[in-house]
């Protein structure tokens, strides 16, 4: 079923319907496997029992950079392509990438105290994470600027699109300059990580990806619901006048 | 061709009126500089090391006032309207007030900085060096807020709204400007850092006015 068929908002909600709670079952599930093996995987040879924060600052680093992509592509898909639910999706991939870019600051920092010694260093993946932070903010405060969601969702788009060069500039920022933090143990071909640890860590980055999907997906049905209302409450008022 | 030269001498003429904001901007870098001593002590080795960061800051802040009245003036009072039938392309309209914008708050702000510069201690032979250095790099930061400007055209509280918008996008512009700074001072020679620096303005030089043509072509009412 092509893409366009899902702009009608009350199939979306259909569709939604099954799916997040689908998602979200899925997601317990593996979060909770991939935590358990995780918790069961042996200890770090340097940092001991603390690698075990990676089992869930990984996939939430993943997900700030998935949630950002996911938006940029909303946003082409409101300016270029005009889908009707673009600019909706480009709002929930905004709320909950910036909930996950906080979280993925947040257990860094924890992390990072017993093992580098400090909550915080300017390094260049920690400061290009805060900087997607930051662009996550500038979007969301767009978005609560504007009373139309349609204009505010086209300027959020515009926003996106701007701020995407800061994806490649984290997802690279450990290979282009010195930096504290790790470099990339997982690439394409093969990986650096033991698949003791390796397994736990990809079963729970899957697992946050189905909550992330789930909450996603709930955000984009919140968000046609209070479009509705709103609308509701206009046509009321205006009745009211009238 | 005189479309834009018009847009250009209009603003020109708005901003060096009374409350237009060219003034301002060389006041606001002015007291900058001059705050930021009481706050880290009268420490001259100290203001030495940190005299550049300083000054792009203040200059960076400085560019930033006024940002959002680019095109929220012109959207009161309809001219954007006007704008936006021109037969000229709206990207060359955007950055002829952009370029309007820089004359009148940039290059102003260029213009004190070796003046600045002597009170934050860097040395007389580099002045010239630091002066370039933000010469080249104002009129990206200008071209970059361009996007913000028109984002918060029509918002009443904008101003603040566009400078968030812009800082986080403007951090490339400011390491390299603070680095080829430093290395100006250190080597008297422009190296390397300047010509990113040069690069990365003639990007923003490009960005701004096409992103800020879509912004104010798909914001509209």
């Amino acid at each position: 079923m092509p893409l366009i068929d899902y702009a009608n908002p009350n199939r979306f909600q259909k569709v939604a319907a099954w799916l997040i709670p689908l998602s979200g079952a899925a997601a317990v599930i593996l979060i909770a496997l991939g935590l358990l093996m995780g918790f069961r995987a042996p200890p770090d040879y340097q940092q001991g029992e603390m690698v075990k924060v990676m089992y869930i600052h990984v996939p939430f680093a993943w997900l700030s950079l998935a949630a950002y992509t996911l938006m940029a592509v909303s946003a082409l898909g409101t300016i270029v392509w005009r889908h009707p639910l673009a600019d909706v999706s480009g709002k929930a991939a905004a709320q909950m990438g910036a909930v996950f870019c906080f979280l993925c600051l947040v257990t860094g920092s924890l992390w990072g105290r017993p093992t580098w010694g400090t909550y915080w260093d300017w390094d260049p993946r920690l400061t290009s994470v805060l900087v997607l932070f930051l662009l996550y903010l500038g979007v969301l405060a767009l978005w609560r600027a504007f009373d139309d969601p349609n204009r505010a969702g086209r300027a959020a788009a515009i926003l996106a699109l701007v701020g995407f060069i800061n994806v490649p500039i984290v997802k690279f920022s450990v290979d282009w300059w010195n930096s504290i933090h790790q470099r990339s143990s997982i690439t394409l071909g093969k990986s650096a990580i033991d698949p003791a640890m390796l397994h736990p860590l990809l079963i729970s980055a899957v697992g946050f990806f189905a909550l992330f999907l789930a909450l996603y997906l709930a955000a984009m049905r919140n968000e046609l619901l209070r479009r509705r209302a709103r609308t509701l409450r206009i046509l009321r008022s205006a009745e009211a006048e009238g | 061709m005189s479309t834009l030269s018009a847009i250009v001498l209009r603003d020109l003429k708005v901003a060096l009126r009374a409350g237009g904001g060219a003034g301002i901007g060389v006041i606001f870098f002015l007291t900058l500089v001059t705050i930021v001593p009481f706050a880290v002590g009268p420490d001259m080795p100290l203001l030495t090391r940190i005299g550049p960061a300083i000054l792009w800051i203040g200059a960076l802040l400085a560019s930033l006032l006024g940002l959002d009245r680019i095109f929220a003036a012109d959207h009161e009072d309809g001219s954007l309207d006007q704008l936006l039938l021109s037969a000229a392309p709206l990207e060359l309209i955007a950055a002829a007030k952009g370029l309007a914008h820089w004359l009148a708050t940039g290059l102003p702000l260029v213009i004190v900085t070796p003046l600045l510069g002597l009170m934050l201690g860097v040395e007389p032979k580099s002045l010239f060096a630091v002066a370039l250095t933000l010469f080249v790099g104002t009129p990206g930061v200008t071209f970059l807020g361009l996007v913000a400007a028109a984002l918060s055209a029509a918002l009443p509280r904008g101003g603040l709204l566009a400078a968030v918008l812009v800082l986080p996008m403007s951090i490339p512009l400011l390491i390299f400007g603070v680095v080829s700074t430093h290395v100006a001072i250190a080597d008297g020679s422009l190296g390397a850092p300047f010509r990113f620096l040069i690069a990365i303005s003639l990007f923003f030089l490009v960005l701004g006015p096409v992103a800020a043509a879509a912004a104010l072509r798909h914001v509209r009412e």
